[in-house]
């Protein structure tokens, strides 16, 4: 009777117990998914940039680079792999003879630049670690034409504060667009010596999975930020009516703008 | 004597005391209750938020890099079966255990069995959603940082650090005593439970100036905005990846610390350590708790 009477108290104690756990988990969920209190998780994300564009303002410093021996057997292709866009598929197909890079939006020359043009100037090689958001981390040689070059020639109205990479992929499959992947930077990164138009990874032509015919490296931020297959690169003064408004395709789907860390 | 050749000074005040007669000591100053409850909360919910992060990619490596085509050092996986239930698995070195139902595999709010490597019930939200575990991560790590350093501030300042928890060359001489205590579940009375024992010191000590400012570090080692601008901390973990691993450990021996600290405060009397922790005033158990409670 005793031995029945404490199982019950015990019983009544765990369901007690798992009722304010779930209630507790309940709320979490509820404050996760309000947009009030998801405003005042996000002043962290204000914390981590201002502290680290305080300490990153300047150029420098330099992300690390890595040495040949370093690079990742297998660096893995995140995000699309594959466009599935006709327009891509032709270029893809025709080995982007026919595409070009267009510059455009406040600038003073806008610029169409072909992948043969691209390939023909001045670039830098860099080995360094591409660390994704989800967590994992890969190493590969990257070359490519420094984005400064390219904005320097195109000269930057005086009112941009950044600049914004339109690409071919739609990793949702929307078919009005809306899910084109997109992504912007601030001139701090944008200029930086670090970040450039990449063409060739690895020693090699860059490939479908890693983005080509372009993809973008800003070495001191997370791989979402790396627009892949970019089309169309435009100087602007703000994103607020670009896509839903946050800056990028994942910073729309709940991400940070500033993803340094 | 001087009581006497100093009249007017007011009389010392009896030690308060517990209905039971037990003495009362006010243990816990207002910083450091304030900043334990704080501490609790930044703990829990980064314990939680770390959780889901890692559900994004349950696997850790050792060294700079790391992604899914690469050897790892431990991993929390499912492994779908053609016939039958998927089963959890948890791989750390050539260690490989059999976790279904709770880690790699467990039942979902609806009842089903779902490949994740924590349960929804320890992830905060209990839905997948790397985003949001970030937004509170970070959120609560900059409070724990806040928090952290105004607590350790506090204590240099108030010598709370040097007074109470650097253990003496008498606790060190006998630290075999201790250690045969904690074996014994005895708690310490009279003057001895006026101050902490040994290994409850070096329990905190190791806490403070070591678990606690490597979680920080390790987790600021994560970031690539960071690496850029004090390389030599990717040097001192090893990699960015090693600092990931150890961010991981280093939240294990937190939940470790978290366990053993709250069986102890429930053996060692839940209320009274409750007591002293929300009030700051503790009750020190008499040499000889019989004839002390036997009195009138």
């Amino acid at each position: 009777m005793i031995g029945d009477l404490s199982r019950m108290i015990i019983t009544r104690r765990t369901a007690l117990t798992g009722v304010m756990g779930s209630l507790l988990l309940a709320g979490c969920d509820r404050l996760s998914a309000s947009p009030t209190f998801a405003k005042l998780l996000e002043t962290a994300e204000r914390l981590n940039k201002t502290g680290q564009r305080v300490v990153l303002s300047s150029n420098r410093p330099l992300a690390r680079v890595y040495s040949k021996s370093d690079i990742s057997l297998n660096f893995k292709a995140n995000g699309t792999v594959r466009p599935v866009s006709p327009d891509y598929r032709k270029h893809q197909e025709e080995s982007f003879a026919n595409w070009k890079l267009e510059i455009g939006g406040l600038v003073k020359n806008p610029l169409s630049l072909s992948l043969e043009e691209i390939r023909a100037m001045p670039s830098r090689t860099q080995i360094t670690r591409h660390d994704c958001v989800e967590g994992w981390s890969a190493i590969g040689e990257w070359t490519g034409v420094p984005l400064s070059t390219l904005l320097e020639r195109a000269e930057l109205m005086p009112n941009v504060r950044y600049i914004l990479f339109r690409c071919a992929d739609d990793l949702t499959n929307s078919r009005d667009g809306s899910g084109l992947y997109y992504e912007t930077i601030d001139l701090v990164d944008a200029f930086h010596p670090q970040t450039i138009l990449a063409h060739q990874m690895n020693g090699e032509t860059l490939s479908v999975p890693h983005g080509a015919p372009i993809r973008v490296r800003i070495e001191r931020q997370l791989g979402y930020k790396m627009a892949k297959y970019i089309m169309r690169i435009e100087a602007v003064e703000e994103f607020s009516k670009i896509g839903l408004g946050r800056g990028g395709f994942w910073e729309d789907r709940g991400y940070e703008w500033y993803a340094g860390i | 004597m001087t009581a006497e050749a100093a009249p007017e000074t007011t009389p010392i005040k009896p030690a308060p005391r517990t209905k039971r007669g037990w003495e009362l000591i006010y243990r816990h100053s207002w910083p450091v209750r304030i900043t334990h409850w704080v501490n609790v909360l930044c703990v829990i919910l980064l314990l939680m938020s770390g959780m889901q992060i890692f559900n994004a990619h349950p696997t850790l490596y050792w060294g700079n890099a790391g992604n899914q085509n690469d050897p790892y050092m431990f991993a929390i996986y499912a492994e779908e079966r053609e016939v039958g239930p998927p089963i959890g698995w948890l791989e750390f070195g050539s260690l490989k255990l059999d976790t279904t139902g709770y880690l790699g595999v467990s039942i979902d709010r609806d009842g089903y069995p779902s490949g994740r490597a924590f349960p929804y019930w320890l992830t905060i939200p209990t839905y997948q959603s790397l985003a949001e575990g970030r937004r509170w991560h970070f959120f609560f790590a900059w409070l724990f940082l806040a928090n952290g350093l105004a607590y350790w501030i506090y204590g240099f300042w108030a010598r709370h650090f040097q007074r109470d928890l650097k253990p003496t060359g008498s606790d060190l001489r006998n630290i075999g005593r201790s250690i045969l205590d904690h074996v014994k579940f005895k708690h310490a009375r009279g003057d001895d439970a006026k101050r902490y024992n040994v290994l409850q010191k070096l329990a905190y000590i190791a806490m403070i100036f070591i678990v606690l400012p490597l979680m920080i570090l390790t987790g600021l080692t994560m970031s690539p905005g960071v690496n850029a601008f004090v390389p030599w901390m990717l040097d001192l973990f090893g990699g960015r990846q090693s600092a990931r691993a150890l961010h991981f450990f280093a939240a294990a021996a937190i939940l470790i610390f978290i366990f053993v600290h709250i069986v102890e405060v429930i053996l060692s009397g839940f209320f009274n350590e409750m007591r002293s922790i929300v009030t700051g005033w503790f009750a020190v158990r008499p040499e000889d708790a019989k004839a002390k409670e036997s009195e009138p």
